[in-house]
C-alpha cells in the first residue's frame, strides 16, 4: 500500500508504539523560544534533570517580547539565555540576531525534507512548508523533546488539499489558506495533517508556502505538508550544497518522501485557484471568513504587517507596491514589524523600509508582539485591527480589541484607506 | 493521581480557544500559581462570570473542539491552579488534549447526544460529578438526578495518568 509524506516520515523515525495508534519520533530538531521554554527548564531543573539531548539539534530564540517590556519577561529571557550557554546551544538568537522563530529557523536553513520538528509553539506547522513533519506541542512535551529527543504523535491520517488552476494577480497564499479553513472550519483538520498539491502550490514561492502551512493549525491540523521540490531545493542550497553534488541530486534525494501515488487519504478537498480572491475575517474564530469585497468599508483604527505568517521579505515587498507614494489613513495607526533582522536589513537595503516610513507607517523591530498582544501595538477596548497575523480570538491583540486577518497587501490598501478595502493589485476577473 | 471528581462548571460553546481560556497577556509570568485568577477572563460565552462561576468547580462539561489555538500549557495549568483537573468534551483540540494528559490531567470525549442530554438535565443547576477511574464511568447527580456514563481512554492515556504525566513516563522508558 502507498504511503503519504507523513506516513514515510513516520517510518524512518519510529522508536516506539506503546499502542498501534501512537507513534514515538525520533527528533532532528527541537526548536525553543523565551515563553514556553522558561518552564520547562525550571522543572527539569527542579527534577535534577538539567540535561539536553543534543545541544546541536535544540534552536533557541527570544522573539515573543523582544526586547523585553517588563521584569517578567526580562526573566524569561534570562531564564533561557543562560540555559543555552550552559549547555553549549550554539544555535541561540537573542536580540540583534533574532526574529519570530518561524521565520528565523528557515532562513537559518535548519528544516530540511523528511524532518521531524516539536515546537512549543502552535505555528510550528509552518516548517511543513519543506516537506518536514513540524508540529507544535506544550511544554511537558517540549520538555521531554528537550531531554529525550522524542515525541509521541497519533497515527498521521492526512487531508489532501489539491488547489488547481493559478492565482488571479492580487491574490495570495493568506487568501488561499483563509478560503480553505472558511470551508473546512476550526476543527477541519483536528489529529490530521493537511497535504497541499497541486499546480498553485506548485508555483509558490518557500516564502509563500511558509504562510500557506502556518495557518494549518487554524484549521486543527497537526502538520501542514508541502512536498519538496526544486523551489525547495533553490532555497536551501547554500546549506546542503556541500551535501549534493548538484541541485537535482539533491531533489532526487528529497523526492524519496514524496507520497506515493496510491496513498490512502482521509479526504481529498479540491480548490479551484483561478476563482479565488482576497479574503478577510469576521468575528472571532479564523473560519469566520468572507472576501474583502463582502467586508470593504469596515473601519480599522490600526494597521499591523508582520508575524510569522506575513512578516517576511515577499509580504513587505507586496505591501510596499500598494503604499509607494501614498500616505495612510489619518485615522490609523500603521505598523510593520520585519520578521528577522535579516528581513529588516534588506528591506532596508532595498528602500522598502523607506515606502513604509513615507506613507506613515511605525516600523518596529522583529518580534511576535502585538499578534498575541503581549507587545509593540496592543489594541484597546473597541478598537479595530487589520492585520497580517493568524489569529482573530476575542482579545488576541488586546482585551477587548477586534482582529480582521487579511493579506498584506489588502492591509496596506486599507492602511490607505481607513477602512477595509481590496488592493489595486486585484482586479475581479470580466 | 490529581481529583477528577466535584462540581461542574458547564460551558455552552464550541471552539473554546486558549486565549479564552488564559489570555496571552498572562504569559509572562513564571510561576503556574499566578495563572490562577485570571482562568477563562476573555470567554465570550453570554451570562458567564468568571468571578462567580468557577469557585470550587472541579470538572468542565463543553461542546466541541475544546482548547483550539495556541499550543500553550497555560491553559491546562490555570484549571489546575483552580483545582480542575477533568474536561468531558465531545472532541478537543490535539495539542491542548495531549497537554492535559501530559500535566497527569483528565481529557474525556464523550458522544454528542451524551454531551446535549448532560446540558439539557444538569446545566444551571449545581451538579456534581464522581470520576472512577478503574470502572470508566462517571456519576452526575443533582437534586434527586443522577446519571452513570461509562467512558473509554486508551491505555496510553491511562498510562499517562498513572504516571503522572509524560516526562515521568518518557523518563523511564527512553
Amino acid at each position: 500500500m502507498g504511503r503519504t509524506i507523513a506516513e514515510k516520515i513516520f517510518d524512518s523515525h519510529r522508536i516506539d508504539n506503546p499502542i498501534p495508534e501512537i507513534h514515538v519520533l525520533r527528533l532532528d530538531a527541537v526548536f525553543c523560544h523565551e515563553i514556553t521554554t522558561p518552564i520547562a527548564i525550571n522543572d527539569l531543573v527542579a527534577r535534577g534533570k538539567d540535561r539536553v539531548f543534543d545541544p546541536d539539534k535544540i534552536k533557541a530564540v527570544i522573539d515573543h517580547v523582544s526586547p523585553a517590556k517588563d521584569s517578567n519577561t526580562a526573566e524569561q529571557g534570562k531564564t533561557l539565555r543562560s540555559w543555552a550557554r550552559r549547555h553549549g546551544i550554539r544555535d541561540f538568537f537573542d536580540i540583534g540576531r533574532n526574529g519570530v522563530c518561524h521565520a528565523l529557523f528557515p532562513e537559518k536553513g535548519f528544516v530540511r525534507p523528511g524532518f521531524t520538528i516539536i515546537m512549543g509553539d502552535s505555528h510550528t506547522c509552518t516548517h511543513g512548508a519543506f516537506g518536514a513533519f513540524a508540529a507544535g506541542v506544550g511544554t511537558t512535551d517540549l520538555e521531554v523533546g528537550i531531554l529525550k529527543g522524542v515525541c509521541a504523535f497519533r497515527t498521521p491520517e492526512t487531508i489532501r488539499v489539491n488547489i488547481s488552476g493559478t492565482l488571479p494577480e492580487g491574490v495570495y497564499a493568506k487568501d488561499v489558506i483563509l478560503a480553505i479553513i472558511g470551508k473546512i472550519g476550526v476543527n477541519g483538520a483536528t489529529n490530521r495533517v493537511i497535504e497541499f498539491t497541486g499546480p498553485v502550490i506548485d508555483a509558490m514561492t518557500m516564502e509563500s508556502r511558509m504562510t500557506l502551512c502556518n495557518m494549518s493549525i487554524e484549521a486543527g491540523a497537526t502538520s501542514g505538508i508541502c512536498l519538496p521540490d526544486m523551489t525547495t531545493v533553490d532555497y536551501l542550497w547554500s546549506f546542503i550544497g556541500r551535501d549534493y553534488s548538484s541541485r537535482e541530486k539533491a531533489l532526487e534525494d528529497f523526492k524519496k518522501f514524496h507520497s506515493d501515488p496510491d496513498a490512502v487519504y482521509s479526504g481529498v478537498i479540491e480548490f479551484d485557484g483561478s476563482a479565488m480572491e482576497p479574503m478577510v475575517t469576521f468575528g472571532y474564530k479564523p473560519d469566520q471568513v468572507k472576501s474583502v469585497r463582502e467586508m470593504e468599508g469596515t473601519d480599522i483604527d490600526q494597521v499591523y504587517i508582520g508575524s510569522c505568517t506575513n512578516g517576511r521579505l515577499e509580504d513587505l515587498e507586496i505591501a510596499a507596491q500598494v503604499l509607494e507614494g501614498r500616505k495612510i489613513n489619518g485615522n490609523v495607526r500603521g505598523i510593520l514589524s520585519p520578521a528577522t533582522q535579516d528581513i529588516y536589513l534588506r528591506a532596508l537595503e532595498k528602500g522598502i523600509i523607506k515606502i513604509f516610513m513615507d506613507s506613515g507607517f511605525c516600523v518596529s523591530n522583529p518580534t511576535c508582539g502585538a499578534c498575541l498582544g503581549m507587545s509593540n501595538g496592543v489594541l484597546a477596548e473597541g478598537e479595530v485591527c487589520a492585520s497580517t497575523t493568524n489569529r482573530n480570538f476575542n482579545g488576541r491583540m488586546g482585551k477587548g480589541g477586534m482582529v480582521h486577518l487579511m493579506s498584506p497587501a489588502t492591509a496596506a490598501a486599507s492602511a490607505i484607506s481607513g477602512k477595509i478595502t481590496n488592493s489595486p493589485i486585484f482586479r475581479v476577473r470580466g | 493521581m490529581k481529583n477528577f471528581s466535584g462540581n461542574i462548571l458547564f460551558l455552552d460553546r464550541s471552539d473554546i480557544n486558549t486565549d479564552e481560556i488564559i489570555p496571552a497577556r498572562y504569559l509572562n509570568e513564571l510561576t503556574k500559581e499566578a495563572l490562577k485568577p485570571f482562568l477563562l477572563e476573555d470567554l465570550k460565552l453570554n451570562g458567564f462570570n468568571p468571578a462567580r462561576d468557577i469557585k470550587g468547580k472541579s470538572a468542565i462539561i463543553t461542546r466541541n473542539n475544546f482548547g483550539c489555538g495556541s499550543s500553550r500549557e497555560h491553559a491546562p495549568w490555570a484549571l489546575e491552579m483552580n483545582g480542575i483537573n477533568l474536561a468531558i468534551a465531545i472532541d478537543f483540540a490535539r495539542i491542548y488534549r495531549q497537554n492535559m494528559y501530559n500535566c497527569g490531567m483528565l481529557a474525556v470525549e464523550l458522544p454528542m447526544e451524551t454531551i446535549d442530554s448532560l446540558f439539557a438535565k444538569y446545566a444551571g443547576k449545581s451538579a456534581v460529578i464522581e470520576t472512577d477511574l478503574k470502572k470508566s464511568a462517571f456519576t452526575i447527580r443533582s437534586e434527586g438526578d443522577t446519571d452513570i456514563i461509562p467512558f473509554e481512554i486508551s491505555g496510553y492515556d491511562r498510562a499517562l495518568i498513572e504516571a503522572g504525566g509524560w516526562v515521568e513516563y518518557a523518563d523511564s522508558k527512553y
